[in-house]
């Protein structure tokens, strides 16, 4: 029987995206927590390159990028698939998972941030939103995959559950579901699914640790 | 399955380059539009509604965009001519993984060589080059990085050979001299039909990137 470790963190949204593809799909895996201040030898030698989580190894030969991973185990274990099989829509699916990858740096940036750099990081936040909500959840889907979550519901996550988490350590609300109806409502969708609402990291845990974080940061800058 | 094929580009875009490579690989005829960045055209609007950039590949009217997912789509939609994406579904996570590398580390270093100066520019051209040779290390003794042929890495990476002078002049160093293989890579791609039809001149993109500095008021 093959062997499927996951080497990821316990706060991170891209590590969670392997864990709901992994168990979407009913694959049994090991999974190792790293410490990202003292990075094991392993994934060092498993992602030298980038040397993050989360790194799928499968059969020993490691795969790096969480987007990269998912296409994998998509192609690996084609149940319960997350991507559309036309290549059309699989590229119109790409597009909105590379943006929503792309947009990922904002969670950092709201809440390393303080003053006028902070301004900046909400306007972009709100920017983002605003395209979701015009663009991406056209035609009254229930999720961005339609009637079943895809990747980019997934890749989408960190706008449905880690950013209510930075909202409340920097203490601001930049989500309005009023503003943002669609998104709104797909939050709500995307987090009652048993797979997702089942693994989540925890809510308190992670504002301590964030919160924490973001205290080093301002005193740092004090200095 | 051919159906009405039109690339909206601009032709010193890397990005457009790949597209205009995996078109040229597999002997696909299409419509070049070259767009004005600074007047884009009604159609770039409406196919590119969320970041108004080329290249846009339409297909029956259809846009597809963003450009390593227009290789990806010509490669699957036009699979039996002249295959970029390994068959392997391992070696195809090593060659999205080495995509996303490019992506994320070429332009933007290459972006802070021309644009900036003193220790900001040192420390770009410092990790470029580091960049460079973590690709050449993929490569190894290999033809090109998908092998016999040309793959989704080469076609990736090659369009920044046409910005390389432009950093070297910018920058005042000698890629060659600190990645010999990697340009005897690009010279091997260079040999192909459809990768040196497909790209400007590098001396034209350096009058480009002069023109550039001279608009944004850059040294």
């Amino acid at each position: 029987m093959a062997v499927v470790k996951l080497f990821g963190a316990w706060f991170s949204p891209y590590a969670y995206r392997v864990i709901w593809a992994l168990k979407l799909k009913g694959i049994p895996y090991e999974y190792i927590e790293e410490d990202l201040r003292n990075k094991s030898p392993l994934l060092l030698q498993y992602n030298p390159i980038h040397k993050k989580v989360p790194v799928l190894v499968h059969d020993g030969k490691p795969i790096c990028e969480s987007t990269v991973i998912l296409q994998y185990i998509d192609e690996i274990w084609p149940q319960n698939p997350l991507l559309p099989a036309d290549p059309y829509d699989r590229a119109a699916t790409l597009f909105w998972i590379k943006f929503a990858d792309d947009k990922g740096y904002l969670m950092s940036k709201l809440y390393q941030t303080d003053g006028e750099e902070q301004q900046a990081a909400v306007k972009e936040w709100l920017e983002m939103l605003e395209v979701m909500e015009e663009h991406a959840l056209i035609g009254g889907k229930k999720f961005f995959g339609g009637e079943e979550i895809n990747m980019v519901d997934m890749a989408f996550s960190f706008v449905a559950y880690w950013l209510g988490v930075i909202e409340d350590v920097v203490g601001l609300e930049i989500f309005e579901p009023h503003k943002f109806p669609l998104v709104s409502l797909w939050i709500q969708n995307f987090k009652s699914i048993p797979v997702i609402k089942e693994n989540l990291p925890d809510a308190d845990k992670m504002f301590a640790l964030l919160k924490h974080g973001r205290e080093m940061m301002l005193a740092s800058k004090s200095d | 399955m051919a159906g009405e094929l039109v690339l909206l580009d601009f032709w010193p875009s890397p990005f457009g380059m790949r597209s205009r490579i995996a078109l040229a690989e597999k002997g696909i005829p299409y419509e070049y539009r070259e767009e004005d960045l600074r007047n884009k055209s009604d159609l770039l609007l409406q196919m590119n509604p969320v970041h108004k950039k080329i290249p846009v590949l339409i297909h029956n009217g259809k846009p597809v965009c963003e450009s390593v997912i227009q290789v990806q789509y010509i490669d699957e939609v036009w699979h039996d001519k002249a295959p970029l994406i390994p068959s392997d579904p391992y070696q195809r996570a090593v060659a999205r993984f080495w995509v996303d590398f490019v992506d994320k580390k070429i332009y933007d270093l290459g972006s802070k060589i021309w644009k900036t100066k003193g220790e900001e520019q040192a420390n770009a051209k410092k990790e470029f080059i580091e960049c460079l040779k973590l690709l050449e290390g993929e490569l190894g003794d290999k033809t090109y990085f998908g092998g016999e042929s040309l793959g989704y890495v080469d076609v990736a990476l090659v369009p920044f050979y046409t910005w390389f002078y432009a950093y070297e002049k910018c920058g005042d160093f000698s890629i060659e001299a600190e990645c010999p293989k990697m340009i005897a890579w690009v010279k091997r791609c260079m040999q192909k039909e459809s990768v040196a039809k497909s790209l400007p001149e590098q001396e034209k993109v350096y009058e480009f990137v002069l023109q550039l500095k001279k608009l944004f008021g850059i040294e």
